[in-house]
C-alpha cells in the first residue's frame, strides 16, 4: 500500500491507507446493500439461513456504508485536508496508526457480530458494548490527533473545511457517548439505561445528528477543500461559509423529533422539531450554492473533468435532498411518507447522491496525489463510473418516490364504510416493480465502484513499477 | 424565572448571536483576513504538483479547442 517514498512533510501513509479501504468498503457495503435490495424483490435469498436473513444484513449493510465507507473517506481526507491547509505534519504518527487499525478492527467485529444476531437493537448504534468501548477509544485518538494538529498549525488562519472536519468529530463523539450508554450484563449484552420516550428521543437526537454531522458536516469539510481545488479557484463566499458553519452547527441538533412524528413524544417537541427541520433548509442551501458558485468563471471545466462532475453533482443531490427532508418533517407530509419507501428513497438521494458521490469525487482526486501520478490510469474511466452513479441514483430514488407515494396512498384509502381499501400485501405486491428498479440502479452504483477499484489499482502499481525500475536502474 | 419567561430571553439571545456573527462576517475589516484563508487550499502547493496543475489546465484547454 506504501509503495510510495514518504512524503517530506506530510504523514501520506495514512491518508492512502485509508483512501483504499475507503474503496474496498465501498464495494463491501454497497454488494451487501444490492443483495438486500434482492431480497426485497426475491425473497428466496434469504436462503432461509439466519445469518442472511434481511434483519441482520440490514444493519450490516447501514455500518459498511456509513461506518466503514463514509468513516474511511472522512479519516482519510481530514487528515489530508488538516495537513495540507495547516501546512504541518499529523500530530503524531503512531496515534494516526492506532485509529487507522483500531478502525479496521471496529469493521470487522461489525461484520462478524451483526450477522451472529448480536446487537444493542438501536439504529445506526447496534454494536455491543466491547466494540462501543473501542470506537470510544478511536474516537478519542482521532480527535486528539485532528485538534493537536489544528494547534500546531504553521498558517495564521485555520480554513473553514477544518472547522467542519473539527465540528463533526467532536459531536460525533458526543452523540455516541450520550446515545451508547448501557448497564452490561455480559460480555456480549447489555441494556440501554434510557426508557421509553426518553429512549426514542435520546436515539433520534443521535440518529438525526449522526446524519447531520456524520453523513453531513465532515463531508462539507471534504466540499470545501476539494471543490475549490478541482475548480482551481478559491471558494465563492468565505463569508458566506462561516455563516453556513455556525447556523447548520446551531440549528441541527434540534431536528431530531421530525423522525418521530405522531409517536409518544410530546406535541410540543415535535411541532419544535418541524420548525427547526424547515429552517435547516436556510443554511443546507447556503452551502450548496456556496459550492456551486464556486465553478463561476470554470463551468467549461466540467465538459472534460468528470472529478468535478462528481462533486457538483453531489451538491445537487444534497440540494435536493435537503429540500425533501424539511417537506417530510411536515406533519402532514410525514403521516403520508412515513413507515414508506419514500424515506429510504430520501436516504439515498443523500447517501449515494451526497455522501458518496463527493466522497468518490474527493478519492479520484487524491489517489493520484498521493501515488505521485498526475492523474488518474483511465480518465474515460472515471466518466463511466459518474454515469453508472448517476443513472443508479436517478433510478434508486425515482423507483422509491413512486413505490413510497404509492404505499401511502394505499394504506391510507378507505372504504365508504370506514374499512380498508386494501390488505397490506396488496400494497407490497404492488411495490414489486419498484423493488427491481432500485436493485437494478444499486447494481449499476457496484458496477461503477468496481470500475473505481480497478482504476485506483492501475494508478497505484503504476508507480510501484516505476520505482522498482527506478531502483534497479 | 418563568420556564417561558427563560425560553424566551434564549431566543433573543440566539438570534442576537447569529446576527453578530452575520455583522461580524461581514465586516469590512474582515476582507482581507478571509481572502487569505481561503486561499488556504493552494497556499502549499510544492513545485511538482503546481507543474501538474499547469498541465491539467493546459491539457483541458487543449480538450476545448479540439
Ligand atoms: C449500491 C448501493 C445501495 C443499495 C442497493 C442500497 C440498498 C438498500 C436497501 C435495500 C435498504 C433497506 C431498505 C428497506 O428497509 O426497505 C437500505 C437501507 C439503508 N441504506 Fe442503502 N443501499 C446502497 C447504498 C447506500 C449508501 C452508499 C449509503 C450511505 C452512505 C446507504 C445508507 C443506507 C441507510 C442509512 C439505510 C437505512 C434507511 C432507513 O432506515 O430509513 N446505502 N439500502
Ligand atoms: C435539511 C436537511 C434534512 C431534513 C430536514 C431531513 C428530514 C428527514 C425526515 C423528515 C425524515 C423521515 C423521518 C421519518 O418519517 O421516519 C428523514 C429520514 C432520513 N434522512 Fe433526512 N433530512 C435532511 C437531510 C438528509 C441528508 C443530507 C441525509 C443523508 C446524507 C439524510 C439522511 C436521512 C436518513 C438516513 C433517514 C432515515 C432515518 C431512519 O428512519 O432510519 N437526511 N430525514
Amino acid at each position: 500500500m506504501s509503495t510510495a517514498i514518504e512524503h517530506p512533510t506530510y504523514n501520506y501513509k495514512v491518508v492512502k491507507q485509508f483512501a483504499i479501504m475507503t474503496v474496498v468498503w465501498g464495494i463491501v457495503g454497497m454488494l451487501v446493500g444490492v443483495w438486500i435490495a434482492a431480497q426485497l424483490a426475491w425473497p428466496a435469498l434469504n436462503f432461509d439461513l439466519p445469518w442472511t436473513s434481511f434483519g441482520r444484513l440490514r444493519p450490516l449493510h447501514t455500518n459498511a456504508v456509513i461506518f466503514a465507507f463514509g468513516g474511511s473517506a472522512l479519516f482519510a481526507t481530514s487528515y489530508y485536508v488538516v495537513q495540507r491547509t495547516c501546512q504541518t505534519r499529523l500530530l503524531s504518527d503512531g496515534l494516526a496508526a492506532f485509529t487507522f487499525w483500531g478502525w479496521q478492527l471496529v469493521i470487522v467485529l461489525a461484520a462478524v457480530t451483526l450477522p451472529l444476531g448480536l446487537t444493542q437493537g438501536k439504529e445506526y448504534a447496534e454494536l455491543i458494548w466491547p466494540i462501543d468501548v473501542l470506537i470510544t477509544l478511536v474516537w478519542v485518538a482521532y480527535a486528539i490527533i485532528f485538534l493537536g494538529t489544528i494547534y500546531k498549525r504553521k498558517t495564521s488562519h485555520i480554513y473553514v473545511a477544518n472547522w467542519f472536519f473539527a465540528a463533526f468529530i467532536l459531536t460525533v463523539a458526543v452523540l455516541h457517548l450520550g446515545n451508547s450508554m448501557a448497564l452490561p450484563t455480559s460480555f456480549l449484552h447489555s441494556y440501554s439505561i434510557y426508557a421509553g420516550a426518553t429512549d426514542a428521543m435520546m436515539q433520534w437526537w443521535y440518529g438525526h445528528n449522526a446524519v447531520g454531522f456524520f453523513l453531513t458536516a465532515g463531508f462539507l469539510g471534504m466540499m470545501y477543500y476539494f471543490v475549490p481545488k478541482q475548480a482551481e479557484r478559491p471558494v465563492y463566499s468565505y463569508r458566506l461559509s462561516i455563516v453556513h458553519f455556525w447556523a447548520l452547527i446551531c440549528v441541527y441538533m434540534w431536528a431530531g423529533p421530525h423522525h418521530l412524528h405522531y409517536t409518544a413524544l410530546p406535541d410540543w417537541a415535535q411541532s419544535l422539531g418541524m420548525i427547526m427541520s424547515l429552517i435547516l433548509l436556510a443554511p443546507s442551501w447556503g452551502g450548496m450554492i456556496n459550492g456551486m458558485m464556486t465553478l463561476s468563471g470554470a463551468w467549461h471545466k466540467l465538459r472534460t473533468d468528470p472529478v468535478l462532475r462528481f462533486l457538483v453533482v453531489s451538491l445537487s443531490f444534497y440540494g435536493m435532498s435537503t429540500f425533501e427532508g424539511p417537506m417530510m418533517s411536515i406533519k402532514t407530509v410525514n403521516a403520508l411518507s412515513h413507515y414508506t419507501d419514500w424515506t429510504i428513497g430520501h436516504v439515498h438521494a443523500g447517501a449515494l447522491g451526497w455522501v458518496a458521490m463527493i466522497s468518490i469525487g474527493s478519492i479520484y482526486h487524491l489517489i493520484p496525489k498521493l501515488f505521485e501520478r498526475k492523474e488518474m490510469h483511465s480518465v474515460g474511466l472515471i466518466n463511466v463510473h459518474f454515469w453508472l452513479s448517476t443513472v443508479g441514483t436517478v433510478l434508486y430514488i425515482a423507483s422509491m418516490w413512486v413505490n413510497g407515494i404509492m404505499q401511502g396512498l394505499m394504506w391510507r384509502a378507505v372504504n365508504a364504510d370506514g374499512t380498508l381499501m386494501y390488505t397490506f400485501i396488496e400494497s407490497v405486491e404492488a411495490s414489486h416493480p419498484g423493488y427491481i428498479v432500485r436493485w437494478l440502479g444499486g447494481a449499476l452504483w457496484l458496477l461503477g465502484m468496481l470500475l473505481m477499484a480497478y482504476n485506483v489499482f492501475m494508478t497505484v502499481k503504476s508507480t510501484a513499477s516505476e520505482k522498482a525500475a527506478a531502483q534497479t536502474a | 424565572m418563568d420556564i417561558n419567561v427563560f425560553r424566551g430571553l434564549m431566543t433573543i439571545v440566539l438570534l442576537l448571536a447569529f446576527l453578530g456573527i452575520v455583522y461580524w462576517a461581514y465586516s469590512s475589516k474582515q476582507k482581507k483576513p478571509f481572502d487569505e484563508a481561503a486561499n488556504l487550499p493552494f497556499a502549499d502547493d510544492d513545485e511538482n504538483e503546481k507543474n501538474h496543475n499547469q498541465d491539467e489546465s493546459s491539457s483541458l484547454e487543449k480538450n476545448k479547442h479540439e
